[in-house]
């Protein structure tokens, strides 16, 4: 473990901006697919009742 | 006891059999891409020449992987749905693309994210990076194709011949780096040569690739679920439907 605070974590080395934007989109990215496909499941199975 | 593989290639039991493995993914890949995670910020040392800047690759290289991973899977199915002229392939076909064009964004997102600090520049004009985003110019293209056809089973051939003909980018972006001299670093691991990064540094990019994987085949497995009602929409599937049901649903 390399990191002595919150702060030196968050800061990267001085590289934070660019490794939380990527991880962040990353997470981002994925969430939104799966709400995504979750609501598309949603609207294609709306009014039938034996689609589980 | 044989297991009738033939029986899960119908989309009606395949719909349920999907639906009990999704959550079996889904929680493979929360955990493994926690334990990534950990490693990869945790564990693993800062890089002395890159500094922290490095740990992008735990998101980039997954990523990458991915994109060209779902590429040739989604061509195998449409390859198969071409060949066997099979239904249920093409549906495969048609679940994996947006997936794919997503992880295909998102290298060349977290490539731009890495670019800046380590090249000075976020895209540059270099092999690996254009044929990278050939590819999710490719994507795109399959999509729209099928999205622009009316008759499914037009859509279906024509954008698996698309998907056919672009597997030739796939070794293109994979050996770019040796075939030509590009800014973009070579291989980061690979079969014949020990790696060159420190194994905590490897661990984590292969436990987040398996989190990657694992949930690359939940999400496609339940788009697959929402292409089987939407294509299949039968009045209902408790019953037997007629054949003429049938026949109006495809």
């Amino acid at each position: 473990m390399q990191w002595g605070s919150l702060t030196e974590f968050v800061a990267m080395g001085g590289y934070g901006l660019y490794v939380w934007t990527s991880f962040g989109a990353t997470a981002l990215c994925m969430v939104w697919e799966v709400l995504a496909v979750w609501r598309r499941h949603a609207s294609a199975t709306a009014g039938s009742h034996d689609v589980s | 006891m044989g297991i009738n593989w033939f029986k899960y290639s119908s989309p009606q039991a395949f719909y349920p059999l999907a639906g009990k493995m999704i959550p079996w993914f889904s929680a493979a890949a929360l955990g493994l891409i926690g334990v990534g995670l950990y490693i990869g910020f945790f564990v693993a040392p800062t890089d002395f020449q890159q500094g922290d800047a490095y740990r992008i690759i735990f998101v980039h290289v997954p990523a990458a992987w991915m994109s060209m991973f779902l590429y040739v899977i989604m061509a195998a199915w449409a390859g198969l749905g071409l060949g066997l002229n099979a239904r249920p392939s093409f549906m495969m076909a048609q679940a994996i693309a947006p997936t794919g064009a997503m992880f295909t964004f998102l290298a060349l997102l977290t490539g731009a994210m890495w670019g800046k600090p380590t090249w000075g520049a976020w895209w540059v004009w270099d092999a690996r990076l254009t044929s990278e985003l050939i590819l999710l110019f490719q994507y795109i293209g399959i999509i729209l194709l099928r999205a622009s056809i009316d008759d499914l089973r037009r859509a279906d051939r024509a954008s698996a011949v698309l998907a056919l003909v672009g597997v030739v980018n796939v070794p293109i972006i994979y050996f770019s780096v040796r075939w030509w001299n590009t800014l973009h670093q070579g291989a980061s691991v690979s079969m014949t040569a020990s790696p060159k990064m420190a194994t905590t540094m490897v661990t984590a990019m292969l436990v987040m690739t398996l989190g990657f994987w694992m949930y690359s085949f939940a999400v496609t497995l339940a788009r697959m679920r929402c292409v089987i009602v939407e294509r299949e929409r039968l009045p209902s599937w408790g019953k037997n439907p007629s054949i003429q049901e049938v026949a109006e649903a495809r």
